[in-house]
């Protein structure tokens, strides 16, 4: 079955518009609900709003393929797909109901399944893209499949809106799982870190796991058999599965501190760091959310060492948000971006500065 | 399909000569090849029918030499291509009568296993196989296994973007890979991604997997093993209309279930392998489909259950499970052999590699059909049917004038036949020099030109393999003749099936 709703293309306005600015030599700040505001850089430009370019174009349960415009509200992705059994694997933040499709992509946000399901990107399988030279295309479609060409489709997932304006979306999504249950463990976040690599490795079926600086909150998905192999195997008491929505959403109490908020993303196998403030640990210990006052110079040496790095998530006119390029690659993103917005137009400087 | 300076672009002149001493006094512990007799085993990779002798091969050991390589090659202008086991189906290895060969077989050492973070070190050179061999007393794997997984190379799955019989459920090569270690065109050397699940900045992992090696020479991959599933069962399921068989593939998927492998086969590809391999399968039927389950056991036997309620209502003949691991890998090996069974009925065949959207299967089953008579040339199919891709193999005869022509022309109908029902002409074995000209059925010029930009970013004299993956516009105007874009075939009312 394939349900067809088209409310509204907009492509056409938002083709001309790139061309406009082309033309008026203008910077153009491209914005799809504006969730994500605080995370990058300030763009001084226009607004180029993908808001009203909305809709699902398509989507075939049987396929596992959803194709949406980038103004298509990542919520009512979610309920659409829900219909069918059916969920984005990467749990991406809705930021209330106000997230977009295109920005989901664009930030690269995914949420608590990721280390086990896969990114944003990893489940993008073609995008429509109007590029720095105000021509729209396609790159990747709607198969699982697809090698022809270089992969400019997933490169967009994370680029920030630096590469293109993405303006239509295919995802691989997939069946929810049958069952689901969270469990609640009183353990230290050393132990944790210590049990959770003990359980991936026994292959346990986890789809979360977060330490909230005084105990465990673990997720499993799977059959019937398996979880309830699992509960026995692992122990604690079942609670709620708000929590993992609480944490997507950026609305766990953590989040409310004043002190500014960082993002780590570091190995797996990655032992607590020595660092002041206070500490979640998302994503079985590869994703560390940090409140701390400590200087962005040191929080970025630990997050250096222990073979990560550190985003602020925290606007401040001090502090560069995302974690440094080496200069070799910063020269071939300067080389990237130069091919694909000459005109540099397209959130110029959001990223990096100058880029 | 060698090189054709004047549609694919001029190459720079080389004085062999010049470069060959120049190479001895820069790199003098440099392993370089030049006479015709040691030249001849690399003038193809696994598609032997296009062949080219290399001006030189040049087998490095170390990251320095690579290093050392590139950036002569830069400063003199030598075309460079580089290659690892030399199994790639669609040429994209193949070498330049003006161009090095940069054979990257000698790095083949395992660096690291980290069983705590679940990662692989390994060298490009090391095999496909050879890792989850690595990783098996630690009860892990390396989960992309394309059939050629004995022999292909790592930096090749990279290169190409590998897939396998176990894409749906696990993905291709970029799903399964953290970081990657390259050395530019003119010898720099760069990390791609981390160990970490996300590096800051493009995601220019994304952008290497599957380019084909005309972006950078990757040096070192660092791959994501994974538990090995406690249980796999597999079924397989006979059908006596293809179409039924195809109904079944997206029946499966709506019921929730996603499996560790779901192929097919057809009658012909069904008789080549059971005269072959004595896997057990229906030599009557005209279809067969085998669906793997994997994970815990409990959720196996539920699932096993699931797909066989499903099989039978879309009208499954008969459907077996293999009993234990020996009857489940002789299921396998006939799949798995399919390709060689081909080989023993025909002197000939022609693999094709195109994807399509699961619901078109019985249409475009039937379009193969219909074009393999028009040619003249039998066509056996073998897809991994769960995720839309097509193996079509045509058969024919290379002693016969005209019929590898043919079989040529036949196949790149079949491409054209995938894009038209909104699917892509290569799903896992590249474009390489192969489907160069099905490229500008693809894309349209602006994309195109969107690839040559990237290209020009990371290679600006376009020396990394020339005249693969992306054609110049001039080749589009000669050979794309048909353009099918967006769907919209030009002159929609000629049957084109």
């Amino acid at each position: 079955m394939t349900i067809e709703i088209v409310p509204n293309d907009q492509s056409q306005a938002l083709v001309d518009q790139v061309r406009a600015a082309i033309w008026n030599k203008r910077s153009l700040r491209i914005q799809g609900g504006n969730t994500k505001r605080h995370i990058g850089r300030d763009v001084d430009g226009e607004i180029l709003s993908t808001r009203m370019h909305s809709g699902i174009v398509s989507y075939d349960p049987s396929e596992l393929v959803i194709t949406a415009r980038s103004g298509t509200l990542v919520s009512h992705l979610i309920d659409t797909l829900e219909e069918h059994d059916q969920m984005l694997p990467f749990e991406p933040p809705t930021f209330s109901g106000r997230a977009t499709a295109g920005g989901m992509v664009a930030s690269g946000l995914s949420g608590p399944r990721r280390p086990w399901s896969g990114s944003v990107r990893d489940f993008v399988l073609g995008t429509r893209v109007i590029t720095g030279e105000g021509k729209l295309m396609r790159f990747g479609g709607e198969v699982m499949k697809n090698v022809a060409g270089y992969d400019l489709s997933r490169l967009m997932a994370g680029s920030f809106g630096c590469l293109g304006v993405i303006t239509e979306v295919s995802f691989k999504v997939l069946p929810k799982p049958r069952k689901t249950l969270t469990l609640r463990l009183d353990l230290r976040a050393n132990e944790a870190l210590d049990n959770i690599r003990r359980w991936r490795l026994q292959g346990e079926p986890l789809s979360a796991a977060c330490h909230t600086g005084t105990h465990l909150l673990l997720r499993l998905e799977g059959g019937e058999g398996s979880v309830e192999a699992a509960k026995r195997t692992i122990g604690g008491d079942v609670t709620t599965s708000a929590f993992w929505s609480d944490l997507r959403e950026f609305e766990l109490p953590f989040f409310r501190d004043e002190r500014p908020l960082w993002r780590l993303s570091v190995p797996m196998d990655t032992p607590l760091l020595d660092l002041p403030g206070d500490v979640l640990l998302d994503w079985g210990g590869a994703q560390r959310w940090l409140k701390s006052d400590a200087k962005s110079v040191d929080i970025r040496q630990a997050a250096h060492e222990a073979g990560g790095f550190a985003h602020c998530y925290t606007p401040s006119p001090e502090v560069e948000p995302f974690h440094p390029l080496s200069e070799g690659l910063m020269r071939y993103h300067h080389s990237l971006k130069s091919q694909l917005d000459p005109h540099h137009i397209l959130n110029p400087g959001r990223l990096y500065a100058g880029l | 399909m060698r090189y054709n300076e004047e549609i694919d672009g001029q190459l720079p002149h080389v004085d062999k000569e010049a470069l060959i001493n120049r190479i001895k006094q820069t790199l003098p512990q440099l392993k370089v090849l030049t006479s015709e007799e040691e030249l001849r085993p690399y003038e193809c990779d696994g598609l032997s029918a296009y062949r080219t002798t290399p001006m030189l091969v040049a087998l490095p050991d170390t990251i320095e030499q690579v290093q050392g390589l590139m950036k002569l090659a830069s400063e003199e202008r030598v075309p460079v291509v580089a290659r690892g086991a030399g199994t790639g189906l669609s040429g994209g290895a193949m070498p330049l009568e003006k161009g090095i060969l940069l054979v990257m077989a000698r790095f083949n050492r395992i660096i690291e296993i980290n069983e705590e973070a679940g990662t692989a070190r390994v060298q490009p050179g090391v095999r496909n196989l050879a890792i989850s061999q690595a990783a098996a007393p630690y009860g892990l794997y390396y989960a992309p296994d394309p059939s050629s997984q004995i022999a292909c190379s790592i930096g090749g799955n990279v290169a190409e973007n590998a897939g396998g019989v176990h894409c749906l459920k696990y993905g291709l090569t970029l799903h399964n890979i953290l970081r990657i270690d390259i050395v530019t065109v003119d010898g720099e050397r760069l990390t791609l991604g981390a160990e970490a699940l996300d590096a800051p900045g493009f995601d220019l992992v994304a952008l290497f997997t599957g380019s084909e090696g005309m972006l950078g020479i990757v040096t070192e991959v660092t791959v994501k093993l994974l538990p090995k599933p406690a249980c796999a069962k597999v079924l397989l399921a006979s059908f006596d209309d293809l179409r039924k068989a195809g109904r079944a593939v997206a029946d499966i998927i709506a019921a929730g279930v996603v499996p560790g492998g779901l192929e097919m086969m057809d009658n012909l590809a069904i008789r080549a392998a059971e005269d072959f391999i004595h896997a057990g399968y229906p030599r009557e039927a005209e279809a067969i489909l085998l669906c793997e389950l994997d994970g815990a056991e409990a959720d196996v036997d539920e699932e096993c259950e699931r797909v066989r309620a499903v099989l039978k209502k879309a009208g499954a003949v008969d459907i077996r499970q293999a009993r234990d691991d020996r009857e489940r890998a002789q299921f396998w090996a006939g799949r798995k052999n399919a390709f060689p069974a081909v080989g023993r009925i025909s002197p000939d065949y022609y693999c094709m590699d195109g994807t399509i959207p699961k619901r078109e299967l019985p249409d475009v089953l039937e379009g193969i059909a219909k074009l393999s008579e028009t040619y003249g040339l039998q066509v056996a199919n073998v897809f991994h049917a769960g995720d839309g891709n097509m193996h079509p193999l045509i058969l024919f005869d290379a002693n016969t004038p005209g019929e590898l022509d043919r079989a040529e022309a036949l196949g790149g109908k079949i491409l054209e036949l995938c894009v038209s029902v909104g699917g892509s002409i290569t799903g896992e074995h590249g474009v390489g020099r192969e489907k160069i000209n099905q490229m500008c059925t693809q894309f349209s010029s602006d994309e195109i030109l969107c690839f040559h930009a990237v290209k020009r970013a990371f290679d600006p004299q376009t020396l990394l393999n020339p005249g693969k993956n992306i054609p110049t516009l001039n080749r589009c105007a000669e050979f794309g003749a048909m353009h099918i874009h967006k769907g919209e075939i030009p002159f929609p009312d000629l049957e084109r099936f």
